[in-house]
């Protein structure tokens, strides 16, 4: 069992927990997951670590309500206890120097972001971050995400808040304005990984993405999380999360994200019952 | 008095019942068809079914007792040398073991050693399990690896001695294949509960969410015991590599079996996981976990569950009592049959799949005659669903991420015939080792390895 110990909401369905889980939090690095079950009916879903405390012992989730399991997640309070927590899994973000990094996150896929600009900006790359929410009410860690930026731009679907448009405009205007861009991470929507790659393949940057498949074990025993990478069969959940984004089949991945949309939608609306 | 020639039937559930429920299908024996098959037993001299045993179980023994009617002594005799019989008792192989070894066979059919194995465990679990007496305590720790079959043996084994055990497992489960892969209707969760529980109760501590290699490395629990043992089986499926599939409806066996069996999609929406099945299955594969498949299938609600499998019926590696009630229950079965291709519709939902006909030429390397296709021989079947069962390599997380340990060449943990590994106080045994095998030969290898474990802490 593992405590919930701290709760926040960040915007109307985005929340963050801090979860007790010393030997995870001892562990986990940027780029990493972990997978948890509510209760003994529950599913196993993955979450992406948005931080670690490994003095406190904790680990910390932000999800986004969308499915029976983020909403139910999403009525625990503190002091709340999570049946099971497996982690860290996947294999961590490679960290190093690599000169200049841009930095994309998209809507909750911000959350997981994070860690990852705090690691690169330790080991010494400039930072640009561009976050893309539809409206600046669902903008999240801006805060923290600036604090490890050098620069952060901000692109709102409704134009509330920064550009007015998508986090792909914003990249478009910096490579146009001549910046010198030696990788880039996009973490948010499949159709905004497919987008970013693609922008970038043009120029030849190399780009790394993270998926979030279906998952059942996150052990790499069900393969349900497969994905197509290069044209060769990998498991996101222990050859991932991240990949080349010039690779990934993002259309096959939205495919396989389709496969229980009909049993996901009789189980919330029982749920609501 | 001549001897019957032919076993005692056990009762099952008719298969039209039983293709509606998940409920086991054979019922087993009552005490006096135990009593009256146990007389059968020739009690042979130079016991030939317990060299077909891989752990050596007393079986003309406890068959001697059952036939005396002393029940509770046949209970401890079996008890002495396995502690997973109620599991056993239902998985084995048996007419590849013991009784495939029985002096009966001459006559007719042997001795039904499986079925009086399961009756024992059946009458324990309902009187209450006997706690052998603790063993003084020898100060000695020793992390386990998985509790698959290999694990908890070893655990229990260990316990016995009188070691600290703590059984680490990477799911929310315990059992291994056993909880997420063998279905209810063969193996009920309730009895491997209640084989855990058995193993808890000599001492052995087990803990889940520990992923080691990722949450702790084996490096790093060798700080804090005195040897491991690694048993994480062979969980990582094997693909057909053809073309669609990672369409919509290709599972691999083994993530339709968890979701159904560990996850219990067959309860859903009760249960939170969920499974989709269409009308038309087909499961790739002729092996245990095949026939798996395809029973879980007509369960589920499919109409037409076939196998495909590209050699003869010969060849099928699953048990006879798999394939007998796969085809009784009206799973059909298209042999000499090889998929090539899977092809969707506009959504990249799975619809057809494309095959070969194939025929038999000389042996391969495994002694089988090797499956050649027939040129030209191209035919569709619609299906709804695929699932892939052709077998399963090691996990390679604990090869990947313990420094120098030997690996084999299928990605499997070198061991001696012990269980000993290249590292000194590191052992390994069952599938992680051998490859995907079988129940019993995993628990073999973990009773050996406990026994090399206890000589290495001395
Ligand atoms: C569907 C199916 C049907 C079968 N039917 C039969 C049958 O009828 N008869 C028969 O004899 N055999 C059968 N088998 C084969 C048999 O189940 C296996 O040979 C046996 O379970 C192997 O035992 P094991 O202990 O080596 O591994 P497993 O049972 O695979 O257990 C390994 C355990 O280790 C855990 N683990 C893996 N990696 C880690 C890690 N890094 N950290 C912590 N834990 C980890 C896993 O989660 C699992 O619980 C079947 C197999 C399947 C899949
Ligand atoms: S989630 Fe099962 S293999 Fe990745």
């Amino acid at each position: 069992m593992y405590e919930i110990i701290e709760k926040q909401v960040l915007s109307e369905n985005v929340k963050l927990m801090k979860v007790k889980a010393p030997l995870m939090a001892k562990k986990a690095q940027a780029g990493q997951f972990i997978i948890l079950r509510i209760d003994e009916k529950g599913e196993r879903i993955p979450l992406t670590i948005a931080d670690y405390d490994r003095k406190k012992g904790t680990i910390t989730i932000i999800f986004m309500e969308v499915g029976k399991t983020t909403k139910q997640l999403g009525t625990m309070k503190k002091g709340d206890m999570i049946l099971n927590f497996a982690g860290p899994l996947g294999t961590p973000s490679e960290v190093e120097n690599f000169g200049n990094a841009v930095m994309i996150g998209g809507g909750v896929g911000i959350a997981p972001l994070y860690p990852i600009v705090r690691a690169l900006k330790q080991a010494g790359n400039h930072v640009i971050s561009i976050l893309g929410v539809r409206n600046k009410d669902l903008l999240i860690l801006e805060k923290e995400i600036d604090e490890f930026s050098d620069k952060l731009y901000i692109a709102t679907d409704d134009g509330s808040k920064g550009h007015k448009g998508f986090v792909s405009d914003v990249l478009q205007k910096l490579i146009d304005d001549g910046e010198k861009i030696d990788i880039v991470w996009a973490i948010g929507p499949i159709i905004m990984m497919k987008v970013v790659a693609n922008l970038t393949k043009k120029y030849d940057i190399k780009t790394i993405v993270s998926l979030n498949p279906i998952m059942v074990d996150g052990t790499g025993m069900c393969g349900g999380c497969r994905v197509s990478v290069g044209g060769e069969t990998k498991f996101a959940c222990v050859d991932g999360p991240e990949f080349d984004g010039h690779l990934v089949d993002y259309d096959n991945l939205m495919l396989r994200n389709r496969r229980f949309i009909c049993e996901e939608e009789k189980a919330c609306k029982l749920a609501g019952e | 008095m001549a001897v019957k020639k032919t076993k005692h039937e056990m009762p099952e559930q008719k298969p039209k019942d039983r293709i509606k429920n998940f409920n086991e299908v054979p019922y087993g024996y009552d005490e006096k068809t135990a009593i009256e098959e146990a007389k059968r037993c020739l009690q042979c001299k130079n016991r030939p079914c317990v060299d077909g045993c891989p752990v050596e179980i007393d079986i003309p023994d406890f068959i001697k007792q059952i036939a005396e009617g002393n029940i509770d002594k046949a209970v401890e005799v079996l008890k002495s040398k396995t502690s997973l019989p109620a599991v056993c008792g239902r998985v084995c192989p048996y007419e590849n073991q013991c009784e495939g070894e029985c002096t009966l066979l001459k006559i007719g059919e042997p001795v039904a050693i499986g079925r009086l194995e399961r009756f024992l465990a059946d009458y324990e679990r309902d009187k209450g399990m006997k706690i052998p007496k603790k063993t003084r305590p020898t100060g000695k720790k020793v992390a386990i690896v998985g509790s698959g079959p290999a694990g908890l043996t070893c655990a229990g084994d260990l316990a016995k001695m009188g070691h600290k055990v703590t059984v680490f497992e990477a799911l929310h489960a315990p059992g291994g294949v056993l909880m997420y892969g063998i279905p209810e209707f063969r193996l009920p969760k309730a009895i491997v509960n209640a084989e855990v529980d058995y193993i808890k109760q000599l001492g052995v501590d087990v803990k889940y969410d520990v992923v080691v290699g990722k949450t702790i490395t084996v490096e790093e629990l060798l700080e804090e015991y005195d040897a491991a043992f690694i048993g994480t089986g062979a969980g990582l499926p094997r693909w057909l590599g053809i073309p669609g599939e990672n369409l919509d409806g290709v599972y691999s066996a083994n993530e339709f079996l968890t979701r159904v069996n560990m996850m219990k999609a067959y309860q859903f929406p009760e249960y939170d996981t969920p499974v989709k099945i269409g009308k038309i299955v087909a499961t790739f594969g002729a092996g245990n976990v095949a026939m798996d498949c395809a029973r879980t299938s007509l369960r589920l609600g499919a109409e037409k569950s076939y196998i495909i499998y590209r050699r003869s019926e010969k060849e099928m590696p699953a048990r006879n009592e798999e394939i007998h009630h796969a085809e009784e229950e009206g799973v059909i079965f298209k042999l000499l049959t090889n998929p090539v291709k899977f092809t969707g519709d506009e959504k990249g939902i799975l619809k057809e799949v494309e095959c070969l006909k194939m025929e038999l030429g000389e042996p391969d390397e495994s002694g089988r005659r090797r499956p050649i296709p027939i040129e030209g021989s191209n035919f569709k079947i619609k299906i709804d669903t695929a699932l892939v069962a052709i077998g399963q390599s090691p996990n390679p997380l604990i090869p990947a991420t313990v420094k120098g340990l030997k690996i084999g060449k299928w990605g499997n943990i070198e061991t001696d015939e012990e269980g000993r590994t290249n590292i000194p106080g590191i052992f390994a045994g069952g599938d992680i080792a051998t490859g995907a095998a079988t129940v019993i030969l995993a628990m073999g290898a973990g009773k050996k390895a406990a026994r090399a474990i206890d000589q290495y802490l001395k």
